[in-house]
């Protein structure tokens, strides 16, 4: 058999990328946002128990065994030491790596487009994220909408987020008809995860932007937490035609409260029977001397490319996807 | 008993869900960018043929299905069991009408089909993509027409009925595509 050594992405995606990412440090050098490199390969890795790192062995001094090196899953650790060392508003285009990662809209390796607003809170910056996928899009007019979470789950399935039960979401899930959601073995954030891709997902963003916030605290990642009537994280998330697109947050800046969540995150994983990649202390070492109140958001930049492009397939995007890699 | 886990889903593996093999015949990943992953596949009762779909959270695993196809020659029917053999080991099977299906209008003796196992046993039956076929019946047409335009239905030597250009006679042989039950040229042999 021959092996499939043609790109897999039309010649027109090829350039289409190309005219993103120029179209992308256009807008960051007028708008006055440095763009910097970090390390892909680190000693350390982020906790998120939804995520897992690809690992690396580095071969240096006595250890013949060489130790781990993480592939970075975003760059977000070290972004934030560069805040916290008063670089100012700085943005990166990288690649980011993601383990047992697969499918139509996801790929091991991605592009990743993120930056940081030091001293804007994440309002603002959802109004430079939306004026940034206007210009990839070239839909100048494109309208933005911002539905919160806990809204968007009381009117679209008469259910609260914050309060509803396991029993309650597993028995909502099998009324929407999704297949088996009797037998699924799913904590609560997973029931609404379930929720969310497979009943209200497709239908945010549609002809336009959709800002989805104020996330339930248990899905706060490392966003800042708010008392409102409830408490909410103050995390977004980016949808256009049913596609997610960023995440953002207003940026948890407090040293003490950060380590204990990547605690938690480390206690979830090992009792999940997952690996347990050391903690950034530099990254707590940065917060504990000091980040300025700052908003952040990561940008798939494949997916982008495919709405720009009207795919439905990542590989349409992809010059070589893994499995031609 | 092997197993895959939702990572090794893709079209075409076979799989047991309760108590019957199906077959992937498609596999979409879903994973919020912070949150639980999921598979949503689409799967085909081999038994039955009835297509359903069903979620799987990432991680979960399945028993794999004891299913795989294998080309044997079809010797005779008795009337209730269709005869099977294995060219290369001889051996012989037998599959009954729920088996064989459709299948059964499309085959005559020493054809070989695709025949698909489970643990063993004939689960499912497939006519090769292309048979030549005698007419038994059909109503003389005009001669010199070779329009086509319409045909007529022609009753084959299996009971098979197919539509047949105007022009084609009783007696004669003719290729059939069975993937869709039509007629394909006039044969010689």
């Amino acid at each position: 058999m021959i092996p499939h050594w043609r790109p897999s992405a039309a010649p027109a995606a090829l350039r289409a990328r190309a005219v993103m990412l120029a179209a992308l440090r256009d807008f960051f050098a007028r708008a006055g946002v440095l763009e910097v490199e970090t390390p892909i390969a680190s000693r350390c890795a982020g906790s998120d128990p939804a995520l897992e790192s690809l690992v690396t062995r580095w071969h240096w001094g006595s250890d013949a065994a060489g130790q781990p090196l993480y592939l970075h899953t975003s760059p977000e650790f070290p972004m934030k030491r560069l805040v916290a060392a008063g670089v100012g508003p700085i943005y990166q285009i990288c690649k980011v790596f993601r383990d047992g990662e697969r499918g139509r809209l996801h790929h091991p390796e991605f592009s990743l487009l993120e930056w940081y607003r030091p001293g804007w809170d994440y309002q603002r910056l959802m109004d430079e994220v939306a004026a940034v996928v206007r210009v990839v899009l070239g839909r100048p007019d494109l309208p933005a909408e911002r539905v919160t979470y806990r809204g968007l789950f009381r009117e679209q399935l008469g259910i609260d987020p914050w309060t509803v039960g396991c029993a309650a979401l597993r028995t909502r899930a099998g009324a929407l008809a999704i297949p088996d959601a009797e037998s699924l073995d799913l904590d609560r954030d997973g029931w609404l995860d379930l929720l969310l891709t497979q009943c209200l997902q497709g239908q945010l963003g549609r002809g336009c932007l959709t800002f989805l916030c104020d996330y339930p605290p248990s899905q706060a990642a490392l966003a800042r937490l708010r008392q409102d009537a409830v408490e909410v994280a103050e995390r977004f998330e980016l949808y256009f035609e049913g596609v997610e697109l960023a995440n953002g947050f207003q940026e948890l800046t407090d040293a003490a409260a950060q380590r204990a969540r990547l605690q938690l995150d480390l206690e979830t994983r090992c009792h999940q029977g997952r690996a347990t990649p050391p903690i950034d202390t530099a990254f707590l070492a940065a917060l504990a001397a000091g980040m300025p109140e700052t908003s952040g958001v990561a940008v798939g930049l494949d997916r982008l490319l495919m709405a720009v492009l009207k795919v439905r397939h990542i590989d349409e995007v992809l010059a070589f996807p893994v499995e031609r890699a | 008993m092997a197993s895959y886990s939702t990572s090794e889903f893709k079209s075409g593996l076979k799989i047991m869900l309760d108590g019957d093999p199906y077959n992937i015949v498609e596999n979409e990943f879903v994973k919020p960018g912070k949150g639980q992953a999921f598979s949503r596949v689409r799967v085909r009762n081999l038994k039955t043929g009835r297509t359903v779909e069903k979620t799987f959270k990432s991680g979960d695993t399945v028993e794999a299905a004891d299913v795989h196809d294998t080309d044997m020659q079809y010797l005779y029917n008795d009337g209730e069991q269709w005869h099977f053999m294995d060219p290369a080991s001889f051996e012989q099977m037998t599959a009954d009408a729920t088996i064989v299906g459709d299948t059964a209008k499309w085959i005559k003796d020493n054809d070989i089909c695709n025949v698909t196992l489970w643990n063993g046993l004939p689960l499912a039956v497939e006519p090769p993509n292309f048979v030549v076929l005698k007419i038994i019946e059909t109503d003389p047409g005009l001669k010199g027409d070779t329009s086509g335009g319409g045909g007529k239905p022609a009753t084959l030597e299996t009971g098979a009925v197919v539509r047949v250009p105007l022009f084609v006679q009783g007696g004669e042989l003719i290729r059939v595509d069975t993937r869709t039950g039509e007629y394909v040229s006039r044969a010689k042999e």
